[in-house]
């Protein structure tokens, strides 16, 4: 099965090209069953190998498959190669199990759209990009993948680009995540001179041997690396870019913007892990945006009316979960709740694109209401995505993955009760608006007209990412209760451990029936809020404070406007000023000096042959005199 | 019998010369022109024979025959190409013919 892993990214990549060169050829059929299918196999193909590493993992834990030698530069020997190690196993199953789910729900979804061949092709080309990303051997081909994402999530934003707003969100995604991407193209230049290899498994290891723990090189190299990924991932201060990406298909938004290319900073961080263990400084930065845009995001998706950007700001404040525990050294339990956060947060997408779809585009969650009794299916795994979300102990999977975190903050020796106290508070308020957005959607009376409801094609997806977001946390669990590890110990051959905390039991017991605590009260206060007294979250908006916090979190903290005031205006009156080009003036310069020499030479060819001869009779007595008189 | 110095031959060449360049500048009827260049040939010639016989060498007289071999040449085709201009433009002023001003 192992020799069949080149498919994997080769089969949404044929896709892709398929679609792309005939696609104006195929019908609309034909393009879903190559899109969706591309996928799908390459799902198949995930699952047997992904079966045939658990049962009979390769020597070292780890399997390189070298299918060409990209270019030999002096040193630069990249190689077209995958590796195959118990992360990118887990990466791999995510992405083409919830990419496969998620196409195939668009398929449906997009049914009426006129681009739909480009749609798919766009989203094939997406995956194969994602996996080469995930299975990427060295840095070098890490970097096509994170690139080829990127553009995807470009042409996918401004899908429909008709309307200048989603052009310019589009844009928008493209510009801040470039702000990162030069961090991390600085990053490899960096590993690659003084390492002398992008080799990833390499670097890691002449890293540990030439670079001291905290040396300025190692901490440079980290820096720059979760540069990248805080711009990729839309952790604060690069998180802006995020809610307006709303603006492109849902489909697109749970795949790209929720399940995968977002957490690729999540991966790249666990990837180099080496790295980050060399500069404990850098680590902890990670934990504090972890924290902060954690906070951030919960804060803001809590006052949002569209609930689309409620997603977007919860899926922000997600990744700065998994970037708490990857500052922590917690990074089995970042890849966990990637996996869990996945499903679950690809699966409120869909629901909420049914949602939209049923109602006409109308993503004002205060103008929808009333919902459940309408589309109850829809309802119920919304309800379980937001339950998953939400953390509600016991029966969800976000719970034993959030809880995992939350844990190892506490305890692993780089974490603190602050870190702690952070992501339980984010808890709170997780459970707060993931409920809000429950009960203004589907709860109290129905405002708009329910034109459609979802078929089999977009229910099928949502049923099965229901049941995973319920029963995924299921790999882990905590001491007391079975205890069961199944995917810590499975990562643990690719990712190091945290050094074992003293078994406390009881204090864990206590932590975690108090975030249970604070994630069922945090339901409960959102009942109360929006269901039971409406009228209290108005007045609280009406007092001075509350309605002025409220403006402040709803526009994402300000950083748009003091972006705009300190990078994009100031760009833009440089760009006017230099609307001439100024450094072009030499060149247009010489090139005007010529044409007046052009057009004065021009004027003494009169076509007169007495002229010319007159010409020739001045050139000759010139000559003459130069030669008789010198 | 007196010598007629070399100088004075010259002078008259040079004289014929500008005469006939002058012809050239200044005429616009293109036979004038035609024979403004038979002049200025024919002043070539006799500063080669002059020369020859100032020096006491045979090759200025056989230069002359060259040129005039030449000038015979040229004035077939100079008047081949005269009746063509005059077909073409139904004068013989030389500026009517001014097509290729840049």
């Amino acid at each position: 099965m192992f020799e069949l892993l080149w498919l994997i990214p080769a089969l949404p990549l044929a896709g892709f090209l398929v679609i792309a060169l005939m696609g104006g050829a195929l019908a609309r059929r034909a393009v879903a069953v190559i899109g969706v299918g591309s996928v799908g196999a390459a799902a198949i193909v995930s699952v047997g190998v992904a079966a045939q590493f658990i049962s009979a993992p390769p020597p070292g834990d780890s399997l390189t498959q070298v299918l060409w030698a990209w270019l030999e530069v002096g040193l630069l020997r990249p190689h077209v190669a995958l590796c195959l190690d118990a992360l990118s196993v887990t990466m791999i199953l995510v992405v083409t199990v919830v990419g496969f789910l998620i196409l195939l729900y668009s398929a449906e979804f997009m049914g009426d759209d006129e681009s739909y061949a480009w749609f798919f092709a766009y989203m094939d080309l997406f995956v194969a990009s994602m996996l080469i990303l995930a299975l990427a051997d060295n840095l070098f081909f890490l970097y096509l993948g994170w690139e080829g994402v990127g553009l995807c999530s470009y042409l996918l934003i401004g899908f429909w680009y008709k309307e200048r707003e989603n052009a310019r969100a589009a844009m928008k995604a493209f510009i801040v995540t470039r702000v990162g991407d030069v961090g991390l193209a600085v990053a490899l230049l960096l590993i690659f001179t003084s390492l002398g290899t992008l080799q990833i498994q390499e670097v890691m290891r002449r890293a540990a041997q030439e670079w001291a723990v905290g040396s300025n090189t190692a901490t440079l190299a980290a820096a720059l690396l979760l540069c990248g990924a805080v711009g990729k991932s839309a952790q604060a201060p690069l998180q802006t870019w995020l809610p307006d990406a709303m603006a492109g298909p849902t489909p697109v938004s749970a795949l790209i913007h929720a399940a995968t290319m977002v957490t690729a900073g999540v991966y790249l961080i666990a990837r180099t892990n080496g790295l980050f263990s060399l500069a404990p400084a850098v680590q902890s930065v990670v934990a504090i945006i972890g924290v902060a845009t954690l906070l951030l995001g919960g804060l803001s998706a809590l006052v949002q009316r569209d609930i689309k950007r409620v997603l977007a700001y919860s899926t922000m404040s997600q990744i700065g979960y998994m970037f708490l525990a990857l500052g922590v050294g917690a990074w089995s339990a970042a890849i966990f709740h990637f996996a869990t956060h996945a499903f679950f947060k690809s699966l409120l997408f869909l629901g909420a694109g049914a949602v939209l779809l049923a109602t006409d585009e109308q993503r004002d969650m205060f103008k929808l209401g009333g919902l459940r009794a309408e589309m109850p299916y829809t309802f119920w795994t919304f309800v379980a995505g937001a339950a998953s979300l939400a953390a509600l102990p016991l029966v969800t999977g976000g719970f034993y993955s959030k809880d995992m975190m939350l844990w190892n903050a506490w305890t692993s020796p780089k974490g603190s009760p602050w870190l702690w106290l952070g992501g339980a508070l984010g808890a709170l308020i997780t459970a707060l608006y993931a409920f809000r957005m429950v009960f203004l959607t589907f709860f109290g009376e129905r405002k708009s007209v329910v034109s459609r409801r979802p078929g089999p094609i977009m229910r099928i997806p949502m049923g099965i990412l229901a049941v995973l977001s319920i029963f995924a946390g299921f790999l882990e669990t905590p001491g007391w209760l079975g205890g069961m590890d199944y995917l810590s110990p499975f990562l643990g051959t690719a990712l190091p451990g945290l050094p074992h905390a003293k078994s406390q039991p009881a204090m864990e017991l206590f932590l975690q029936a108090l975030t249970s605590l604070l994630c069922v009260s945090g339901v409960l206060v959102a009942y109360l809020l929006f269901v039971a007294h409406p009228e209290v979250p108005d007045r609280i908006a009406a007092i001075k404070a509350g309605g002025w916090l409220q403006g402040f979190w709803f526009s994402g903290w300000g950083f748009d406007r003091v972006y705009e005031f300190i990078v994009v205006k100031p760009f833009v009156r440089i760009a006017l000023a230099n609307r001439g080009d100024v450094v072009d003036t030499l060149f247009t310069g010489l090139a005007r000096a010529n044409e007046a020499l052009h057009s004065s030479l021009s004027r003494t060819q009169t076509g007169k042959l007495r002229d010319y001869a007159l010409g020739v009779v001045a050139g000759a007595v010139l000559a003459i005199g130069i030669m008789v008189l010198l | 019998m007196a010598q007629v110095p070399m100088e004075h031959g010259l002078y008259v060449a040079g004289l014929l010369f500008c005469l006939g360049l002058v012809g050239v500048l200044v005429r616009r009827d293109l036979l004038f022109v035609l024979m403004s260049i038979e002049i200025m040939l024919n002043a070539a010639g006799m500063a080669f024979v002059v020369a020859g016989a100032g020096w006491q060498q045979p090759d200025g007289q056989i230069m002359f025959i060259f040129i005039l071999t030449m000038a015979a040449a040229e004035v077939a085709v100079g008047l081949a190409l005269i009746v063509q201009f005059h077909h073409h433009f139904k004068t013989l002023d030389a500026d009517a013919a001014r097509r290729m001003r840049g």
